[in-house]
């Protein structure tokens, strides 16, 4: 885990030298960037602004605008309902509905032991298998309700 | 490549794989090493079969016996059984529906009889992350063709005559698109090519750079020597990881091979492609985003003209098609326009790739020809409704679309008769809902996702989605009144004639078509407070049937509210003043003696 202002700094140093210089950096930078912290830190964010002249007004433009970043950290494991056309004919909101209140968290929101961030996320492209969830890399399909539980319990 | 006597296709698309398809792969492999068959056996992991519904799929070939829902258990009797001694595993193979007796055979199935596969070719049948099995199915022998025998106009003109038209749902003639951006003076070009899939219910394009993705950049390659462009990239969702894999293989793999890179072929035609990951705007696959978000900008649409044809990506002239118009291209070239022309209806050619989903038999992905009616698709293809419920509606063209109903399933599609009945071809996602979805919901649930998805930009999708969405929530809830229909329809209507891009001309589409053939849901909806599909939460009454209730009391322990009375053993009733409609109660009963009205 990286914590010191200066590893930070070192970290953004990193990521942006191939970019400099070049157009159409900044999402490729704040992506990479995300990876590396799970979120993107104020201090990062600032780091960027410097090295590559851009204004923090613009670079926050641009990272609120899009649904993948995030500014504030995220749990250990991210669960994505997918609340697609297919998924919610098929009762998608059922199962999102039992996470927040398993979960005690609202939509985006993060469990306080950081173990769990809930994203409901637009389609996930496995319309066959609705409802679809996903829990980091691993893609459950027909989800039921009651069979929640015994998902989440894998992962610690 | 090695000569086998029988190949095992195993589908490696995402369905399949959430299905467990690779522990199915490991096995096989497993398998036929312990048989010492794995010299004469090959075990292919391919892109998608389309038929994701019944994944895992494994396809033998040469017989092409086709087995469905394959599981690793299953694989040590289909190794001995079928791999060692030539007998079908009757209980692993496709049963048909009702009436029809099993089918072994791939070609045999319902599913796949009527489809027409020219995008979808090579998906599920070669190895994606294998050039030199596209090479031996005639991949990259359209390039060789157009940089040694054909001329850039040439290209462009058997284009043109294929009538191909933006498969990303605009349907813009693609041969003419492209003579824009070739007449277009620059020093530099750029072709892109939309993978930015955002619309709910749609696969096809993830399913096509899972699948083939050499046919996608043997497309753009094309493309480029036809528009004189010297560079591209691929937009593509960051939510399709294997998608993005394969393309970065795939183009290693190209590069390797010099069909991509300086002097392509030894000829002066020079082509370096990238990848672009989105960051998650479905803005974004409106061409000016899109092209705002690769340079690093927020993705919101500009005005056109100019057109990108004449100043797109950093102010150069850029041609940009859909992942799905790309896969085309190949087959065109090789084959020539008139053969693609000659599938399909008079102004519409060719065929499409369609993601059938929601209520339907089949889920997954078919290609027919243009002309062929919803009916075909839903009841032959998709092998009709699930549970054998009424079929209701089917929404086509994602959230931009519109619903159409049993009138309108014997159309034939195309991108005129689509619009002329209110909805549009889209993407190509179609929806099939039965007789319990609400039409009202769908529509505030399709407004919902553009709403939140609205860049912000122009007010009247800014304001106006917002307004219609407040309305469509004060309709479910029971608190609508008949003017709110009046409203509805001039918002719609003022929003579709003057938003910026594409996303407010179409977002008010699934309101304006369920208004226009479902009007009287939204009117039980305002008029007598009742949600005739029972979908609609806050209108749902939970009612207890005095004759089942065994009077155990379990219900009027879990409600929260304390909405429940009556006596053991005697039937409970629900205060319907008190009930929050949680459903809580439903769910407790032992014996389904509580109904949701």
């Amino acid at each position: 885990m990286i914590t010191t202002q200066e590893e930070v700094l070192s970290k953004v140093r990193e990521i942006v030298a191939p970019w400099k210089g070049k157009a159409g950096g900044l999402i490729p930078i704040l992506q990479q960037t995300q990876h590396e912290f799970g979120y993107l830190p104020p201090e990062a964010v600032e780091a960027i602004s410097e090295e590559m002249l851009i204004p923090l007004a613009e670079i926050y433009g641009v990272a609120t605008f899009y649904a993948q970043f995030h500014l504030t950290p995220r749990g250990r494991h991210i669960v994505r309902v997918c609340r697609g056309t297919a998924c919610h004919v098929r009762g998608s909101l059922k199962i999102l509905e039992k996470l927040k209140k398993n979960l005690h968290v609202v939509e985006n929101g993060t469990t306080e032991d950081l173990r769990f961030t809930l994203e409901p996320v637009a389609c996930l492209g496995a319309c066959g298998l609705a409802p679809v969830m996903t829990i980091d890399e691993q893609t459950f399909g027909r989800v039921t309700p009651d069979a929640l539980e015994g998902i989440l319990e894998k992962f610690e | 490549m090695g000569l086998y006597r029988s190949h095992v296709l195993v589908c490696g698309g995402t369905g399949c794989v959430s299905s467990g398809s690779q522990a199915v792969l490991d096995a096989l492999k497993k398998g036929l090493a312990d048989k010492g068959l794995d010299k004469e056996i090959l075990v292919v992991a391919t892109g998608c079969h389309g038929m994701c519904e019944m994944g895992p799929i494994v396809v033998v070939y040469p017989e092409g016996t086709f087995y469905c829902r394959v599981t690793a258990a299953d694989v040590p009797e289909l190794v001995e059984e079928h791999l060692f001694k030539g007998r079908i595993v009757d209980r692993l193979i496709y049963k048909g529906e009702g009436t029809v007796a099993d089918v072994p055979h791939y070609t045999d199935i319902p599913f796949y009889k009527k489809q027409h596969r020219i995008a979808l070719r090579n998906c599920g049948y070669i190895n994606p992350e294998n050039i030199d099995e596209y090479i031996a199915r005639d991949g990259y022998v359209a390039l060789v063709k157009a940089v040694t025998e054909m001329t850039p106009d040439d290209v462009i003109e058997t284009v043109k005559e294929s009538g191909l038209r933006g498969r990303g749902g605009g349907g813009f003639p693609t041969g003419l698109k492209w003579s824009f951006c070739a007449r277009s003076a620059g020093d530099k070009k750029y072709v892109i090519c939309n993978a930015d899939e955002g619309d709910p219910g749609a696969f096809m394009d993830r399913s096509l750079l899972e699948g083939d993705p050499h046919a996608i950049v043997e497309g753009m390659l094309l493309g480029a020597y036809a528009m004189g462009a010297s560079e591209g990239y691929v937009y593509c969702r960051a939510e399709y990881p294997l998608a993005i894999r394969r393309l970065k293989r795939t183009i290693e793999q190209a590069t390797e091979y010099g069909f991509l890179g300086d002097n392509i072929l030894g000829t002066d035609f020079s082509f370096h492609l990238h990848i672009k990951e989105g960051a998650g705007a479905f803005v974004c696959g409106e061409e000016t985003a899109l092209m705002a978000s690769i340079e690093g900008q927020r993705g919101m649409p500009r005005p056109r003209p100019p057109f990108p044809a004449n100043k797109g990506l950093w102010g150069k002239p850029t041609n940009i098609n859909n992942v799905e118009t790309w896969a085309n291209v190949a087959s065109i070239i090789r084959n020539g326009g008139a053969w693609y022309a000659a599938l399909g209806t008079e102004k519409s050619k060719g065929t499409k790739v369609f993601a059938l989903t929601g209520k339907v038999n089949h889920t997954g992905l078919v290609e027919v020809p243009m002309g062929t009616t919803i009916r075909e698709i839903v009841f032959e293809i998709g092998g009709g409704i699930l549970n054998g419920k009424k079929f209701k509606a089917v929404q086509i063209g994602g959230p931009s679309g519109g619903c159409l109903t049993e009138e309108h399933l014997d159309i034939p599609i195309s991108y005129e008769s689509l619009s002329q009945v209110g909805a549009i071809m889209g993407s190509g996602g179609l929806v099939v809902m039965d007789e319990d979805n609400c039409m009202v919901d769908v529509a505030k649930f399709f407004l919902e996702f553009t709403q939140a998805e609205s860049c912000g930009k122009c007010p009247p999708c800014r304001e106006g989605t917002k307004k219609m969405l407040d309305i469509l929530g004060r309709i479910v809830a029971g608190k609508g009144t008949p003017e709110d229909l009046d409203s509805l329809q001039y918002l719609g209507t003022m929003i579709k004639e003057t938003s910026l891009c594409g996303l407010g001309q179409t977002a008010p589409n699934p309101v304006l078509t369920t208004l226009r053939y479902f009007r009287d849901e939204y009117e039980a909806h305002i008029n007598e407070k009742r949600c005739p599909a029972g979908a609609c939460v806050e209108l749902a009454r939970y009612v207890i049937d005095a004759k089942k209730c065994i009077g155990c009391t379990k219900c009027a322990k879990v409600c929260p509210v304390g909405a429940i009375s009556g006596t053991v053993k005697q039937p409970h009733v629900i205060d319907q003043d008190k009930c929050i409609k949680c459903g809580a109660c439903a769910e407790a009963c032992p014996v389904k003696a509580i109904d949701r009205r």
